[in-house]
């Protein structure tokens, strides 16, 4: 029965995207993208994968609506339409997706015991877990402990990103930052006032509910992630409701780089520490006295980096478009 | 005793799905945009008390039950502001109302 | 019991994107996107029961949270536009 509620899911999936493709107005397309990030919440929940779904909600849904209206704002709003029609590019695609999903024929069926990877690794993960790190969330232990460099490859793809759009957009300097305290276009949404208190009711909740999100993950769904993406929500309301001025001297310029950086150097200083105290790089049994306090410790610093820079960024990358747009 | 919770729940989640599904069918049916934001901002605030009543009568006095309190009260708070939001945001924009005027009897 | 309401939001769901692939203007489409979003929520709290793992209603949480900030930001950017195309002289 729950199966067939995750393959109607999958039906309206591909509803939307079609929808996506065919949409003229960016708008729209940014709507439809935003319902095509909650339905794949949904399907990850559905597939009992926690983690992912919340991931996928926090900043599918929620932050990177916001992020493309801002981008959106900068730019025109229709498509340019296809000079003329191309069938090779059309007939590459279709090819290749045949060719894939020949391809998926030979997989082993989803939820199969006697597939190789419920043979073997994913076993392995379920012991070794409580008697290595004693976590309850198994996820969180391969994300941040077993599979830590895959991890720490994550963190630096966002750090990138988020000096690849420091590149191309700077933040406004502090003159700037003042200058649009005073500029009556930065007023934000202050005239209207219910949005204004309900948002300022709920902004401290987002705040609290991602502090809890970010330390909570060593138990249930969460870990950074997650949890900088709810943060970097909150603030992103904050400087809806309030204007971009106000925002800014709540989280200067300054301070932002500051945790992109710091994030970063947190993760890699953990795994540093590692290898002056004798052990390997990233291993985290050696930091405190015994195997496992030292994977908590470490788990918990690691987290706490990967949730600084993923804050930092997604209020970067926010303010950079919204400050240009008021200034141009 | 049991039973009268397991009663109660069926009936709170039969009539949150009744008003969550009249509200969808609202939204699409109804010939003006104000009149759809009538059918799903009402029956969205509506059915979510139904449903989560329902919910939260299963799940008896536990954390379950607080974070579904907490649900309940931040989509109380926030999903009215958002119909609001839109309506203005709207009304800004210049969409006027379809005027229509009453075809039967007096003036 | 659950699977009636879960049929009945999934089948709102389907209802509320045909509302946004159809809306003639962009406020239909973003009334239908603020409907989904909390259909989610009632979806996710609901399967969350059905699975007998009620400690997954931290996704609901998070997701009730977060769903209005996309209607307010899209109140932002209407006003922000209109503003400037009502005052000639901000314009660059």
């Amino acid at each position: 029965m729950v199966t067939l509620f995750g393959v109607f899911l999958l039906t309206l999936l591909v509803i939307t995207a079609i929808g996506i493709m065919r949409a003229q107005h960016l708008f729209v397309a940014v709507m439809l993208s935003g319902i095509f990030s909650l339905q794949m919440a949904a399907i990850f929940f559905i597939l009992d994968a926690a983690d992912v779904a919340l991931t996928e909600a926090a900043v599918g849904a929620g932050v990177a609506t916001v992020l493309m209206l801002g981008a959106l704002a900068l730019t025109d709003d229709r498509e340019r339409g296809p000079k003329r029609h191309r069938w090779a590019p059309v007939a590459v695609v279709t090819l290749t997706t045949l060719m894939v999903i020949y391809a998926t024929f030979d997989k082993p069926r989803l939820g199969d015991p006697s597939a190789p990877v419920h043979q073997h690794v994913a076993p392995w993960y379920l012991e070794e877990t409580p008697r290595l790190i004693d976590v309850p969330n198994v996820v969180t232990a391969i994300l941040a402990s077993f599979r830590g460099y895959d991890t720490l490859g994550e963190l630096f793809v966002i750090f990138t990103a988020g000096i690849g759009v420091l590149f191309l957009l700077t933040n406004p300097s502090k003159e700037g930052a003042l200058s649009l305290l005073r500029s009556a276009e930065a007023e934000g949404l202050r005239h209207h006032l219910v949005p204004r208190i309900v948002g300022r009711l709920v902004v401290p909740f987002i705040v609290l509910f991602g502090l809890y999100v970010q330390f909570h993950g060593d138990y249930g769904p969460g870990g950074g992630f997650q949890a900088g993406a709810l943060i970097s929500a909150g603030f992103i309301l904050y400087a809806l409701l309030e204007g971009e001025g106000r925002a800014l001297q709540v989280t200067p310029v300054r301070l932002l780089r500051g945790m992109i950086a710091g994030g970063a150097l947190l993760f890699v200083g953990v795994g540093l520490a590692g290898m002056l105290l004798g052990g390997n790089f990233l291993d985290y049994s050696i930091l405190a006295d015994s195997p496992i306090a030292g994977q908590h410790l470490g788990i918990l610093l690691v987290e706490l980096g990967v949730g600084f820079t993923v804050t930092g960024t997604l209020l970067t990358v926010f303010h950079a478009f919204a400050a240009r747009e008021q200034r141009s | 005793m049991e039973y009268v919770f397991d009663i109660a729940s069926w009936l709170l989640l039969i009539a949150g799905g009744v008003f969550v599904f009249i509200g969808g069918v609202g939204a699409l049916r109804m010939p003006d945009f104000y009149m759809r934001m009538h059918a799903a901002s009402l029956t969205d605030t509506l059915g979510t008390i139904l449903v989560l009543l329902g919910i939260a009568l299963q799940a008896g006095l536990s954390l379950a039950a607080i974070k579904l309190a907490a649900i309940m009260v931040f989509l109380l708070l926030t999903s009215p502001t958002a119909a609001y939001a839109l309506a203005n945001a709207a009304r800004l924009s210049g969409l006027a109302p379809e005027r229509r005027i009453a075809d039967e009897g007096g003036t | 019991m659950y699977f009636a309401a879960t049929i009945a939001i999934l089948l709102t769901m389907s209802l509320a994107l045909a509302r946004a692939l159809l809306g003639p203007t962009v406020f239909d489409r973003v009334l239908a996107v603020n409907m989904f979003g909390t259909k989610t929520v009632l979806l996710l709290s609901v399967i969350a029961f059905l699975y007998g793992r009620p400690d997954f209603l931290d996704l609901a949480l998070a997701y009730a949270l977060i769903n209005f900030i996309g209607v307010l930001a899209v109140l932002k950017f209407v006003q922000d536009y209109t503003l400037r195309h009502q005052n000639p002289d901000t314009e660059a």
